[in-house]
């Protein structure tokens, strides 16, 4: 029991600098998922001296050992949401719930309107070939007029 | 065209319409302040309370029943410094009357906030809106844009973009400085 306890703790121990080698971040890999504030283009093609500026303020922060979680927090500290290139998501908000409760109302729509316009004659009838339905005693009338000519 | 097909053209033309108007209406820009001011009905002025550059918290309601010309700026922002000049001159004006001009920085980072007011020799109060909330309920579309605030907390005069002078002058003459 003491010999498994040791062993764990023997590979806890060698975790811990792995995991801290994975959290550690870089300019490029923070830059491109924030925003240039003047310029509202990510920040990895932003050119400009406020790019500059927060470029600097990212090198600062990464070499105080912050991970990139950290970073995008102190960036959104000072400069607000607006500086994520990906904004937190909020859930589904307006912008998305209209446009599909919209399409949502029509096909239901579509499904109540369409069978009741079927049944109401909104197609008309042909036979199997694709020509006009004739009743049997059409149809004898007009052999009986061919006839005639016959 | 089939016959069957009539509805289901009909429905999805509909829906289609109809999602044409919702992305119509969501992308117009508020301008409800806007026409309240043209239409001289002197709306509230928005308050929050807002971390101020300084320390501490503030806010527009700390100024009620004195005149004041809020200014949305930041470090970054060109004509924010062209108009540095012009906001200083009306926030003397502002103090002999014990009101102020009340800077509020937008997407700014607060050592730049404070490096740009010592640069230009600006000497009027800033509060932070990180979040963008009070830049919102002014309906700001950029920076810098300024609103006249009268005694009673009224918005009376909104300078979308850079401050001119005349702006400045008929913007103290309507708060009363």
């Amino acid at each position: 029991m003491r010999l498994a306890g040791a062993l764990l703790a023997a590979l806890a121990l060698a975790a811990t600098p792995a995991l801290a080698a994975e959290q550690r971040t870089s300019l490029p890999d923070v830059e491109d998922e924030v925003m240039c504030v003047s310029c509202k283009v990510p920040l990895n093609v932003a050119e400009s001296p406020q790019a500059d500026a927060q470029r600097e303020e990212i090198r600062r922060l990464v070499d105080r050992g912050l991970t990139k979680e950290e970073v995008k927090a102190q960036l959104v500290a000072e400069y607000g949401e607006d500086v994520l290139a990906e904004p937190e998501d909020d859930g589904l908000g307006a912008a998305y719930v209209v446009p599909i409760a919209i399409v949502l109302a029509m096909i239901a729509a579509a499904a109540f309107v369409v069978p009741r316009w079927r049944r109401a004659g909104g197609t008309p009838t042909t036979s199997a070939a694709g020509g006009p339905n004739v009743s049997d005693a059409e149809l004898k009338r007009l052999d009986d007029d061919l006839a005639r000519y016959d | 065209m089939r016959r069957t097909s009539v509805p289901l053209v009909v429905i999805v033309s509909l829906a289609l319409v109809a999602l044409l108007v919702y992305g119509v209406v969501g992308a117009a820009d508020s301008t409800t302040l806007d026409d309240a001011v043209k239409a001289d009905e002197k709306p509230p002025a928005p308050t929050r309370s807002l971390p101020a550059l300084a320390g501490g918290e503030g806010s527009l309601a700390d100024w009620r029943g004195k005149p004041v010309i809020v200014n949305f700026w930041a470090s970054w922002c060109e004509p924010c410094k062209a108009e540095a000049p012009l906001l200083e001159r009306a926030h003397t004006r502002l103090r002999q009357r014990e009101g102020t001009v009340l800077g509020v920085t937008v997407s700014d980072a607060s050592g730049d906030s404070r490096e740009f007011m010592r640069e230009h020799g600006i000497s009027f109060p800033s509060l932070r809106d990180v979040d963008g909330e009070l830049a919102d309920d002014f309906e700001t579309k950029g920076v810098p844009e300024s609103f006249a605030v009268d005694r009673q907390g009224r918005v009376v005069a909104i300078s979308r973009g850079q401050v001119q002078r005349d702006w400045v002058d008929r913007a103290l003459r309507m708060v009363g400085a």
